[in-house]
């Protein structure tokens, strides 16, 4: 369960490049967690807000493989309450966009049955054909 | 005119460089110079005494030394003139060592043209000097203290003692201020009231204090050695004198409102006294409230109520007291003002006012005095949470800082609060919601360790909200532990908001008629945060307390004691004595438009029965910015007028050649002068083709006389001055940019470039920033290449016909 945290370059540079995306200095973030208090969201989450920022700032990448940032649904209530003014739905949009922009096909059309395309809306199709959502 | 002018070898540390001969040869054959000579150390015994003599010998009335820095050995020479029966502002220093041998190094025949140069800058500047005298002013001994806090208290206290004249000033009916509402005081849980009342008490018993209280300042005029400050003593309708304290008159009296010292959570009467121990031991009259006062404002009846005063044995209520105006004479005013705690109400999601479970701290502190003299007060409960950081840390609300006091006083309440149920065999459940603990004084951690040992619980995470549930007594608490990376929500019989401080209302009022000048975080500025941290900005005013700042008591009171031994250092003197660097008006050349009077931050310029400009001698500082806003040239500055500038511009201008660049650069003395004085010692090289020209304060220097320098030949001009935070002179930085907006708009009219200006704000360790920028200037007057003669003559002629700086373009 306990994994030893690595501080090397690769954990600056995948901070810098949250920072540079979501353009948010997350360096910023004293970790007081009024997000997490403040999200409606936080009981479905796997790891806090805040903790996402933590694991953002020390270059952790597996925050990348959480529930949290596809159920942040941008309402700003931390926003509103951060007393550093950071905007987390920005760093969670980054951290998303980061996972899109590996653009990895999770549905392919010769696997939908003819049964399944009768009944899926055209906006399922839409949706799933989409750039960078796959 | 007869100067004589004297190049020094400074042991070789100039002649090893600079031809020290060949510059005392060439300057020897200029107008009104008796002699040039040079020689080895002129600071030496020697080099004073061959000054002394040949002033005496050839009647010289100018002398100039050609040598180090003005500011190594501008006293020195000072001296010798003083000796050699001649004006002290009648002999000259020019700076050939750290500003041309120890820089251009590596070029002896660049150096010497530039020392040559120097030197002749030098002549043409001394022949405008004028003999001038110190200016001094005898000083008292009477001292304002503002606000009788402990802060107040413990400078006026100093003062007292030492013999000083203190007049302490508080708008409140007792003296005592924010600490006289405290329960306890940590580290050593000192009950508050027990250790300050006897300081209290000190302050009526020293005979050097007047106590002035129940009263307010209306209007401050004047400076150092003489302040003008008006007061007004508030009618508190008991008379001070014969009151007794016995109050029969509140047990008669039938209004009933909140308490403001004990923060609204007990009663008293319209005719009250502010606190058992309450400095000076009088009842009051509170003037909203007193049914009879009200009816006199409302009909002018004066017979409602007066239960008081019938039952007053002392015969002391008189209900026909009217307010007193007092003036007074000062020489220092220290300002101790403190603060206010920060409105619980500005974060709505704590619930403060909505539900009556979540209190303030003060509120808790008075609750527990209270409770200790046996009075009944409300039951907190069981279970109680403390939130920090409420106003503090917290850029949505606009405090960025730490407050200071809240880790340790939440710290203190709940050491207290549990200490007080375990006496009592009952149990306390309590909570530390913090972001930070910051414990950081002498005795804190101890303290802090042995609040945890007593079972207080510290929880890393700032609540975010608070809400109660339908039908519940209690309310809830939700927040992240931050350190087990999960949420709690739970519920509290009272939550305790540990607010922030801010600066008091008291204390912006005072700012404003002080005029002295605010930090970004709200409260009042010292002059220097390191070095001069109890000074203001304006000489003769200091601060004290937690109106410089957030802190706790043993930091206010050492304060205190600072400003105490400031004033002293002042006043002991007996006098003081000015530099003669002050603006003056030319009267024959003042139009009488009065654009000069609002220039000055300090107030010092006014308009005369005969609508000339004066300028109070006494108030200036000398940094010269009100001269930009004169278009007649009838603002002057001794020591740098404008025709002194003016001839060392042109001096600076007279042997370029076509193929020379020249930049013109105004250093401020504070920063820039002594920045470049430090480069020079650490012999970091620069442009040859840069002359540097001391200002007081770069906001000295005119659009006019930049344009000027244009217009006599100088392809780039650099202005240095301090960072605005450290510049001794109110509002210098922002004129300057003001001016130098005002000079690129001209230039780019002409069709100079704009880039051929430019202003950079110092600090004295930017050892090799300065040199780059100079190597910067130069480069680019050697991109934009020479200015045609022509766009000079533009310059020229549009400045013959100068108008307002403000609107003026060419």
């Amino acid at each position: 369960m306990l994994k030893t945290i690595r501080l090397e370059d690769e954990n600056t540079q995948f901070l810098k490049k949250v920072e540079s995306i979501s353009g948010e200095i997350i360096t910023v973030c004293d970790q007081c967690g009024v997000c997490s208090g403040s999200c409606p969201f936080t009981d479905d989450m796997d790891i806090t807000p805040a903790n996402m920022m933590r694991k953002v700032q020390l270059g952790q990448s597996d925050v990348l493989e959480t529930e949290t940032i596809w159920i942040c649904a941008s309402c700003l209530r931390c926003m509103a309450r951060c007393p550093r003014g950071l905007d987390l739905s920005k760093v969670a949009e980054a951290l998303r966009q980061i996972n899109l922009r590996t653009a990895i096909n999770h549905i392919k059309v010769e696997d939908i049955s003819p049964e399944e395309a009768k009944r899926l809306p055209a906006i399922a199709y839409v949706g799933a054909f989409r750039k960078l959502t796959g | 005119m007869k100067i004589g002018v004297y190049v020094c070898h400074c042991g070789g540390n100039i002649s090893e460089i600079v031809d020290v001969e060949k510059v005392a040869k060439y300057v020897d054959n200029q107008d009104d110079v008796v002699f040039a000579k040079h020689y080895s150390h002129m600071c030496s015994e020697d080099g004073q005494q061959m000054i002394i003599n040949d002033v005496k010998e050839h009647n010289l009335d100018r002398v100039l030394v050609s040598a180090c820095s003005p500011l190594f050995h501008g006293e020195t020479f000072k001296n010798v003139a003083k000796q050699a029966g001649l004006n002290p502002y009648l002999i000259e220093m020019v700076n050939i060592r750290e500003q041309c041998a120890w820089v251009h190094y590596d070029d002896l025949e660049k150096a010497t043209e530039k020392a040559t140069n120097l030197t002749e800058m030098g002549i043409d500047r001394i022949r405008n000097n004028n003999p001038l005298e110190e200016i001094k002013m005898d000083i008292g001994k009477s001292v304002l203290v503002i606000g009788a806090g402990i802060a107040g208290i413990q400078a006026a206290l100093d003062l007292g003692d030492a013999g000083y004249q203190v007049h302490l000033v508080e708008k409140d009916a007792s003296i005592g201020g924010k600490m006289a509402q405290l329960s306890r005081t940590f580290p050593t849980n000192d009950c508050a009231a027990c250790i300050l009342s006897p300081k209290m008490a000190d302050v009526t018993t020293n005979k050097n204090i007047t106590l002035h209280t129940y009263s307010e300042i209306t209007k401050v005029d004047g400076n150092l050695g003489n302040f003008k400050v008006s007061l007004t003593h508030h009618p508190a309708f008991v008379d001070s004198e014969s009151c007794v304290s016995c109050g029969l008159c509140a047990e008669a009296c039938p209004v009933s409102v909140d308490d403001e010292f004990e923060w609204k959570i007990s009663k008293r009467k319209a005719i009250y006294i502010p606190m058992d121990f309450a400095v000076p031991n009088r009842y009051l009259i509170d003037v909203e409230n007193c049914l009879n006062q009200k009816a006199r404002r409302k009909s002018g009846k004066t017979n409602v109520c007066r239960l008081c005063e019938k039952v007053c044995p002392q015969n002391c209520i008189d209900f026909e007291n009217k307010p007193e105006y007092l003036e007074l004479d000062i020489d220092a005013i220290i300002v101790t003002t403190g603060h206010d705690v920060f409105d619980a109400g500005r974060k709505p999601e704590y619930g403060y006012g909505k539900y009556e479970n979540v209190l303030i701290a003060p509120e808790m502190e008075r609750i527990i005095v209270k409770k200790s003299e046996g009075a009944e007060v409300r039951d907190i409960g069981k279970k109680i949470a403390f939130i920090q950081c409420v106003g503090s840390r917290d850029e949505q609300i606009g405090n960025e800082y730490c407050s200071r006091v809240c880790c340790m006083y939440a710290t203190k309440l709940s050491q207290l609060i549990m200490h007080s149920a375990q006496v009592a065999g009952a149990d306390k459940d309590i909570y530390v919601f913090y972001t930070d603990m910051r414990t950081f004084g002498k005795g804190y951690e101890e303290y802090y360790k042995s609040t945890q040992k007593m079972g207080v619980k510290f929880i890393r995470g700032r609540p975010s909200e608070i809400f109660k549930n339908p039908g519940s007594e209690k309310v809830n608490l939700r927040v992240e532990d931050t350190l087990n990376r999960q949420i709690i929500e739970s519920e509290f019989d009272t939550v305790v908001l540990s607010v922030g401080l801010e600066l008091s209302a008291g204390s912006k009022k005072i700012a404003d008629i002080l005029k002295i000048p605010k930090s970004t975080d709200g409260f009042l500025q010292e002059a220097h945060p390191k070095f001069r941290p109890v000074d203001t900005q304006k000489d003769g005013i200091f601060i004290a307390g937690t109106a410089q700042g957030p802190k706790d008591i043993p930091d206010s009171v050492a304060q205190a004691s600072a400003t105490a031994a400031r004033v002293m250092r002042l006043l002991n003197q007996g006098s003081i004595t000015m530099d003669p660097r002050k603006a003056f008006v030319h009267p024959e050349l003042c139009d009488g438009c009065g654009e000069c009077v609002s220039s000055c931050p300090y107030d010092t310029i006014s308009m005369n029965a005969d609508n000339i400009a004066v300028v109070d001698q006494n108030r200036c500082k000398g940094c010269g910015m009100c001269l930009s806003s004169c278009h007649s040239d009838a603002l002057d500055l001794n020591m740098f007028t404008n025709f002194q500038l003016f001839s060392e511009v042109k001096a600076a201008l007279k042997d370029k050649r076509e193929s020379d660049k020249r930049i013109i650069v105004f250093a401020d003395s504070i920063c820039t002068y002594k920045l470049s004085d430090s480069v020079g010692n650490a012999k970091n090289k620069y442009s040859v083709d840069t002359r540097i020209i001391r200002v007081p304060s770069s906001s000295r220097v005119t659009p006019k006389l930049i344009l000027q320098s244009f217009a006599l030949g100088a392809d780039a001009v650099f202005l240095g001055d301090c960072e605005k935070k450290s510049t001794p002179f109110l509002g210098s930085i922002d004129a300057v940019e003001k001016n130098i907006k005002l000079v690129k708009k001209n230039l780019e009219i002409v069709g100079i470039s704009p880039d051929r200006v430019e202003f950079f704000q110092f600090v004295t360790v930017m050892l090799t920033k300065f040199p780059m920028l100079l190597n910067k200037m130069e480069t680019i007057a050697k991109n934009k290449g020479t200015i045609p003669h022509e766009k000079r003559i533009k310059i020229s002629n549009s400045l013959q016909e100068w108008l307002f700086p403000k609107n003026k373009e060419i």
